[in-house]
Order: C-alpha cells, then structure tokens, then sequence
C-alpha cells in the first residue's frame, strides 16, 4: 500500500490563489483527482474531510458528486492537445457543462459558448464555434479548455500545470488570462506546478508537497523571502538566475523517496544537508511558523509552537 | 508543435487536394459491383424475365442461350424445375444483400455497444463480457450457426438473427480495445472532470471515435457474412426453398456438375464471389482510409 498523499491540510478562500508546488510524483495531481473524487480505481480514500462552502464533498453520493464537478469545481487538465475531442465542434464542447449541468438547449449553449470564448479573448467567437479542435492553435485550445472550467461559472477552479506544453510568451497570456478570469468571478483558484517562477506571479498562498505530504505552507511572499523547511530552501535555490556565473544550475542531491518505502522520520532526511538525528527517528508533525504558516521540520520546532 | 502549424496554415484548397489525392486508390469496380449488385436487388421486379419460383417443367435443365439447346428466352438456362437462372440470381440478389447488410448491422450493434460496455466501465463488467466472447470465440461459427438454425427453423430474418449472434464477438474485441486506448485520452478525462455521466460519456464521446472502426470492420464483415449465408443455404438450414439464394441455388445444382450442367453452380458461385471480394476490397480500402498512421503517408 501506498500512501500518494497522507495528512494533507489546506484551506482555501473565495478569490485567493492557491498554489502547490513539488516534484513529479510528491501528489500534487493526486491531491486535485481527490477533490473532484476521480482517482483511479486502484486508489482510496481512506479517511479525511474536505469542507467545500461547509458540506464535506466525501460524504456526498456519486451522482451528487457530478453535479458539483464541471458546476461548482471546475478543473483545467494539463494537455490542451489532446483536451479537446477531436470529432466535435468547439462550441459543443463548450457548451457541454451548461447542457448537462443546466439543461440547456443546444442553441442556448451555443450562444454561452461565444461568450465564453470572447471572455477567454479568442478573436471571433462566431466563426471559432463551429470549427474543430485541429483547427485551433496550441494556445487557443488550452484557453479553450479555461473556457470550458469557467463555463458554469465554478467556486473552486482547480488547473493543473496548465501552462507545461505551452511555449514561453503563450503560457504569459494565459496566466494573465487566468487572473484576470479569477478576479473577475471571485474564484478561488487552486495553482498546481512545478514552476516556482509562476507561483510568484499567480499565487497569494503556497504549499510545497513532498512525498505526499505538505512540508510548508503561508503567503507566498514569506516562503519566498524565509523559507522554514530546508526542502522549499534547496527549491527556491535551485531556480537558475540571470546573475549567476556559476556554470552548473544547482540540484538537490539525491532522488525523492519510493512512497511505498518512507523512511522512518521526516521523507526528505536522506536529502536534507540540515538533517540530525532526530530528523531519522521520527517524522516532524505541523508546526506553526508564523500567523498563516506552517513547516514540517524540527528546525522549526523551537522557534514555533507545535 | 510543427504538426500544429501545419495544420493552422494549410488553406482549405490544399487540404481538399490531399482528400482527392488520397482517392486515387479508391477501388472503383469493387464499389460499382456492390452497387450493381443493390440496385439489382431493388429493381429485381422490373429486372427479371420470369417468375424466379415458378418453372415449367417442359423446360427443364436449358443451357445458357450460346450453347446448343439453348436460347434466348432462358439467358443463363433453367435448372431442375425449369425455374429460369437469370430471375433467380437476380432476386437471389436480395437475399444476399438483405441478409449481408442487416446481419453486419445487427452484428454490430450488439458487438459495439458490449465493446463500449466493457472497454469503458472495466472491472467485473469487462471480466463478465470479455469470458462470455471468449466462450463464444472458441464455438465454431458455423457449427453454432447451424445449431442455432436447427432451432429456430429456417427462414430469412431468422439467418439474420443467427448470423448476427454468431459474429457480434469480432466487434466487441476491436471496440473494447480501441475504447481502454481512448479513455485514457485526456479529452475523456476532461468529459469525466466536467461532470458528464458514464453513459453520456460513453454515447456522447467514446461511440463517434469508434464508429470508425465499426464501419471497417463491418465491410470486412460483409464478405464473412454472405459466405456463411450462402453455406447454410447449401446445407439446407438457410433461406427455405423456393425462395431464390445463392447458396440454396449451388446447392440444388450441385449433383448437375457430374452430368455436365455446369451452368446451375457456376453462376451463382460467381456472383458469390464478386460479391464476397467487392466486399473485402472496400474494407481493405476503408480500413487504410480511416487509419490515422497510415493516412498521414
């Protein structure tokens, strides 16, 4: 048995960003498919709360549970290529969440779906809706995939690594798509990545996630000028700057850990050059930082309050 | 990113042409028999010369008109009744076709949609569907069908409803391998995420990737189809007599090979196996036609 993620808190309000950063494979995606409830059959949920707007989504019925995804949280999938059915028109895809979620017409859909398609900036929505998603380009399909997650106008907007396969001045306009779609329907917008550079510019809230567990959370700004675990530290480190003469970049030594065999203490001792021995022995609980911050590492365990 | 381009940049004209291009290999003849064939069977009516269930026995056992004995009233000859050749090929035709056409659909429709079934809920639903095609794989077809005829007795629908339980298995194999690629497509998981159901996801977004497919194998089927229709005609356990079909007509006509009337086998062996190849052709075609890799050649 695996645990992919294990004692995970978070909270999330209204138009607040919140971002969660971390290797391939810490549970970053995982973390998301638990939210809508669309993990893989081989995986459970074995016991937790997840309190969205005060009902707890685990203990709501399957059918209940579909009419809250695509609704009220609405998620944006990483692969805008392949996103988007290839045999449909634009607009039906568009409008596919308003017809199931809304019963509405398909000529009502329709007409949603421009606008939808105007709010995510695509030049003539009129002629864009009936044509099929080969027609479009790498950056027009994944805000046509936004317009998708927007289109029923959701509380919880969940995009994971959305911007990965789109080139460098795409990926800008869709971030700042993104924010401007959050501010104007006060969204709260869950930002997962594993690029630190689009944290700092979406995100008001951090978490770092390592081998399924959170090991840092609090406002952005903080992390990044004072990062408390030594993981979120080696992180910050390793993005490359322009200043920098060093020619090598700089990597956190070692492999994160087989989540079927943690170590016994804290998953990143093996890697962390902080690391003493009560780090191997047992595995540190949430300790406060500051107001709103959180660190799991006993370096932190003097200064804070458990 | 430079397929995406392309794609973006090429004007409409040009993607016309590379359509027209690719109908260069298009098998005309093949095509034009299968219509023939249709349009003979519509109009058999009008096309036949004679009542293709009623001879005259004075007539009996006519070569076709070129040989001696033979002429221009009975083209193609009469057989053992005096029953004209020509008018039973000819309404013969609509056996064929009938029989052929319904079957694969019937066949289909029941092999699809268990393929979708199973492919897409996975689980004890695939384990149930997948043992009972293969229990079904290991029967062997004709015997079944015969068996199965045996039953219910002969008559036209009813071939159409044995061939179609006889071969729903191929469908439900393909389809159920093509649906556990396709739901692993990120567009399904973006159906799933957005809050569609099981079955419109299945209708909606799994069935038009894999119509296809279908189609394909449903022209490659056709061939299969006709054959075995035909081979049940001959053993008796098909189309009941006097109805005219092919394989009822080799079967009759068989034990006149030894004596020399040829004529009563030859014809309709013939027009089974233009029919059987013109079948196979298209779905050749059909199947590189649709076949994403081997298009982009």
């Amino acid at each position: 048995m695996v645990r992919a993620v294990d004692d995970v808190s978070l909270r999330i309000h209204a138009g607040e960003t919140l971002g969660i950063v971390g290797e391939s494979g810490s549970g970053k995606s995982t973390l998301a498919l638990t939210i809508l409830r669309i993990l893989p059959p081989a995986a459970r949920i074995v016991s937790g709360k997840m309190l969205f707007e005060g009902e707890d989504l685990l203990e709501r019925s399957d059918a209940e549970m579909r009419h809250i995804r695509g609704k009220r949280i609405a998620m944006i999938l990483q692969d805008p290529m392949a996103s988007l059915n290839p045999l449909f028109t634009i607009g039906d895809q568009v409008g596919e969440s308003i017809r199931v979620h809304d019963g509405a017409s398909r000529a009502s859909a329709w007409s949603r779906a421009k606008e939808l398609l105007k709010a995510v900036r695509i030049p003539s929505p009129e002629t864009r809706v009936t044509q099929y998603p080969h027609e479009m380009s790498g950056g027009m399909r994944q805000r046509i995939v936004g317009a998708i997650g927007i289109s029923c106008e959701p509380r919880l907007l969940i995009a994971d690594e959305p911007t990965t396969s789109l080139d460098l001045t795409i990926q800008a306009q869709y971030l700042n798509l993104l924010r401007d779609l959050q501010r104007q329907y006060h969204l709260a917008l869950i930002f997962i990545t594993h690029n630190l550079g689009i944290v700092a510019k979406m995100c008001d809230q951090l978490a770092v996630m390592y081998a399924g567990r959170v090991v840092e959370t609090g406002p952005v700004s903080q992390i990044f000028n004072s990062p408390a675990h030594p993981y979120t530290e080696a992180l910050l480190n390793s993005i490359p700057r322009m200043t920098d003469s060093v020619q090598r970049l700089t990597a956190i030594e070692g492999q994160p850990p087989d989540l079927a065999a943690l170590p016994t203490g804290c998953a990143f001792a093996p890697r962390c050059p902080r690391a003493f021995d009560r780090c191997r022995e047992a595995a540190p609980p949430e300790f406060s930082v500051a107001r709103g911050r959180t660190a799991r590492c006993w370096l932190v365990a003097g200064s804070g309050t458990a | 990113m430079s397929t995406q381009a392309e794609t973006i940049v090429l004007p409409a004209r040009f993607r016309w042409r590379r359509v027209s291009l690719r109908l260069g290999d298009f098998p005309l003849i093949p095509t034009l028999i299968l219509v023939g064939v249709a349009l003979v069977a519509i109009f058999a009516n009008v096309l036949a010369p004679h009542n293709p269930e009623i001879g005259s026995l004075a007539a009996r056992f006519r070569p076709p008109f070129w040989q001696t004995g033979g002429n221009t009233r009975y083209l193609l000859g009469t057989d053992q009744l005096g029953r004209d050749v020509l008018s039973r090929l000819i309404f013969g035709a609509r056996v064929s076709m009938v029989v052929g056409f319904t079957a694969v659909i019937f066949a289909g429709v029941i092999g699809t949609t268990l393929g979708i079934v199973s492919g897409y809920l996975g689980g004890w639903v695939d384990q149930v569907i997948m043992r009972l095609t293969d229990t079904w794989l290991a029967l062997p077809a004709l015997t079944f069908a015969i068996f199965l005829a045996a039953i219910v007795g002969p008559s036209m629908w009813n071939i159409v409803i044995i061939l179609g339980i006889t071969y729903w298995t191929r469908y439900a194999r393909v389809i159920r391998g093509e649906v556990l690629s396709l739901k692993e497509r990120e567009f399904v998981r973006l159906a799933v995420v957005a809050g569609c159901s099981k079955w419109t996801i299945m209708w909606r977004h799994i069935l038009p990737n894999v119509i296809n497919s279908a189609i394909v194998l449903g022209s490659l089927m056709l061939g299969v189809v006709i054959i075995t229709e035909a081979t049940l005609s001959f053993l008796g356990v098909g189309v009941p007599p006097p109805q005219p079909a092919w394989g009822l007509m080799l079967s009759d006509g068989k034990q006149g090979l030894m004596v020399g009337r040829w004529w009563l086998t030859v014809f309709p062996g013939c027009c089974i196996m233009l029919m059987v190849l013109s079948a196979n052709l298209i779905g050749d075609w059909l199947r590189v036609k649709f076949d994403p890799q081997l298009r982009q050649l």
